[in-house]
């Protein structure tokens, strides 16, 4: 049983991690990510680049969603944007791929900012609404545009990194994976600042929010800034992984995606947006193991998209109906049965 | 210009922004009563129309008892979803009740997808098939009796609501929750009530829009046009409903014909969002004021 944690000065008090068992838990999850591209297969080394991106992007979310308050549903029409970027800005200038993926964010963050103008008069639910306007609008210029090459979209070279081409995804993943590490550790660290917690303070009340003096249309728009650069940049990753943009890479039903996967896995909380990242991503694949090993298999792979849907609905309905609180707050009881133990509560 | 030409695109417009009236009358209902944001509606409607293909199609019912058998046991559908996963959400953020409608609508697109296929299919064909011509305009005969039906369900539901008795407890809920209760109103069962006559409603509309266009497990995408039409209108105002309808069916058809069909989605989605801009609240919807 844990009995308390002494903290002598205020650095102790505003650290990100507090307790040597986190630094050890921590300590374990590096070396796990590092050991992981030795051990896995490339089925599995494949799956973790795009767990890796969707754990970007989704945290993106979170600082909109879950931090802020604001519902959007565009998170996809964002992520477009970054890989049109990347895709456009690799193949006519050759620029070193970092800039290129910081160009996406910015692209996106822009768009972001755009689409977020309207959130001061707009709120909640209609505020949602035209996010997904903004996606179809995004998607329309997409197909229609003369630089994004159309409905065919665009296919990309392998992206070169210090020389090495990055072709496979064992190389890949040593791109995707410390890039969303950055972006985890820079969001962890946001909500520790003055930016951070004036999100905290807007999604709990925004009226009492500019009362206490925080500026609301920069700071609403400021998050829609920072979300929509995560969705660029995971956007651009997404673009070097698959090596084509088409416009129809990035539909509704990717935002709402995103949008389960923080419900999923627990709103406005950093550990949340990853656990129902991975949660959601691996699901579906889960899902196909099981079909693989049932008997009768290629009969019933007919059935598998529908029972895709069906679990990813009902997945959705179920946390949300049972555990409001997600993935992440079953991981806080549990940590907290072992805190306690012996003792119930 | 040319005027014969316009004024057939509008008769034809109008007509299919009868359909998305009576949709978002079904949407309204819910909202008003329960504030709920059902973005399931589209798939409600896909789930009354294939019901209705069962009944009819497959089980070669007499097509009255088709339509009845389709819209009961919608009603029955919408009972269900009130019970299961609505009513252990009251009091929860609006935002969680949104999200367990998005998981509704993915459950039944599975549903539909594992119990019919997701082949596209053809409706029974139940209406007059003379083409009509209104002055030189010539207007598609299952548009037209559509637009009829629907014109005759959104009267038929405006009068219930006005003097039936469940009508007036359902009114008095949207108004005050507190007072209805107050007043003896036993406000779980008007909810229930509620998504029971949104689910016959967007059955009708189903029936409807299959007949048209045919039923396909994508017919969902027909509940985006709704909700695009309900955000326009004003969430919790019926006559909002109705008159958005009519201007997202007539915008639409516009588009469609001047400028390209790519570019329907494209027109309502900006008229959606100018609108939003210079009203945030729809053109009909009540302004909450906000207090601390």
């Amino acid at each position: 049983m844990r009995i308390g944690t002494l903290k002598e000065s205020y650095t102790a008090d505003a650290a990100l991690f507090d307790s040597r068992t986190q630094h050890a838990w921590l300590a374990l999850a590096a070396a796990l990510l590092l050991l992981f591209p030795f051990i896995a297969s490339d089925y599995w080394l494949y799956m973790a680049c795009l767990v890796a991106i969707n754990v970007a992007s989704s945290t993106g979310l979170n600082i909109l969603t879950g931090y802020t308050g604001l519902v959007s549903l565009g998170q996809a029409a964002f992520m477009g944007l970054g890989a049109y970027t990347v895709a456009i800005v690799q193949a006519r200038w050759g620029t070193p791929l970092l800039l290129n993926l910081l160009a996406g964010g910015v692209v996106a963050m822009l768009g972001g900012i755009v689409v977020g103008i309207p959130s001061l008069r707009v709120k909640g639910l209609y505020l949602a609404i035209v996010t997904i306007a903004a996606s179809f609008i995004a998607h329309f210029l997409f197909s229609n545009f003369g630089l994004t090459g159309g409905t065919a979209g665009l296919s990309m070279q392998p992206a070169r990194l210090f020389g090495i081409s990055l072709d496979t995804s064992f190389r890949l993943y040593w791109l995707i994976v410390p890039v969303m590490v950055l972006m985890l550790l820079g969001a962890a660290n946001l909500f520790r600042t003055r930016i951070g917690r004036a999100f905290i303070a807007i999604r709990d009340r925004d009226i009492s929010a500019e009362v206490l003096g925080i500026p609301l249309l920069k700071y609403k728009l400021l998050s829609f800034g920072l979300s929509s650069f995560y969705a660029g940049v995971a956007g651009g990753l997404w673009a070097c992984f698959f090596r084509v943009v088409t416009p129809e890479s990035f539909p509704l039903s990717m935002s709402i995606f995103f949008l389960a996967a923080i419900i999923v896995g627990g709103m406005g909380s950093i550990l949340g947006g990853i656990l129902g990242a991975v949660f959601m991503t691996l699901v579906p694949e889960l899902l196909k193991l099981v079909f693989d090993w049932l008997p009768g298999g290629s009969e019933l792979t007919v059935f598998l998209s529908p029972v895709r849907l069906i679990v990813f609905g009902a997945l959705i309905i179920g946390f949300l109906v049972f555990e409001p609180l997600g993935l992440a707050e079953m991981w806080r009881r549990t940590r907290r049965f072992f805190h306690l133990w012996p003792f119930r509560n | 210009m040319d005027w014969a030409f316009l004024f057939e695109i509008s008769l034809t417009g109008i007509a299919s922004g009868g359909l998305y009236a009576l949709a978002a009358l079904a949407f309204v209902m819910v909202y008003k009563a329960t504030r709920v944001v059902n973005i399931a509606i589209g798939e409600m409607l896909m789930a009354g129309a294939y019901l209705f293909f069962t009944f009819a199609a497959m089980w070669a019912l007499p097509l009255w008892a088709a339509i009845a058998a389709a819209v009961l046991a919608s009603g029955l559908l919408g009972a269900v979803i009130e019970r299961t996963m609505i009513r252990p959400l009251l009091g929860e953020p609006e935002i969680s009740v949104f999200m367990v409608t998005v998981g509704l609508g993915s459950v039944l697109v599975g549903l539909v997808e594992l119990l019919w296929g997701a082949d596209q299919r053809r409706l029974p064909d139940f209406m007059p098939s003379q083409p009509i011509m209104v002055g030189d305009a010539f207007l598609a005969p299952k548009v037209f009796w559509g637009a009829v039906v629907a014109a005759v369900f959104i009267a038929a539901v405006l009068l219930l609501f006005r003097y039936w008795r469940g009508g007036v407890a359902l009114r008095a809920t949207a108004s005050d929750q507190g007072a209805a209760y107050s007043v003896g109103i036993n406000v779980p069962r008007v909810f229930s009530l509620a998504w029971i006559a949104s689910a016959m409603l967007a059955a009708v509309s189903g029936i409807i829009v299959g007949s048209i266009g045919g039923i396909s497990s994508s017919m969902g995408v027909f509940g985006l046009s709704v909700l695009v039409v309900v955000i326009v209108g004003g969430l919790d105002s019926v006559l909002g409903a109705l008159v958005a309808g009519l201007l997202i069916g007539l915008v639409e058809a516009l588009a469609g014909a001047y400028l390209g069909g790519e570019y329907k989605l494209l027109a309502t989605f900006v008229v959606l969002v100018a609108i939003l801009m210079v009203r945030p609240y729809g053109l009909f919807g009540t302004h909450e004021i906000e207090r601390l």
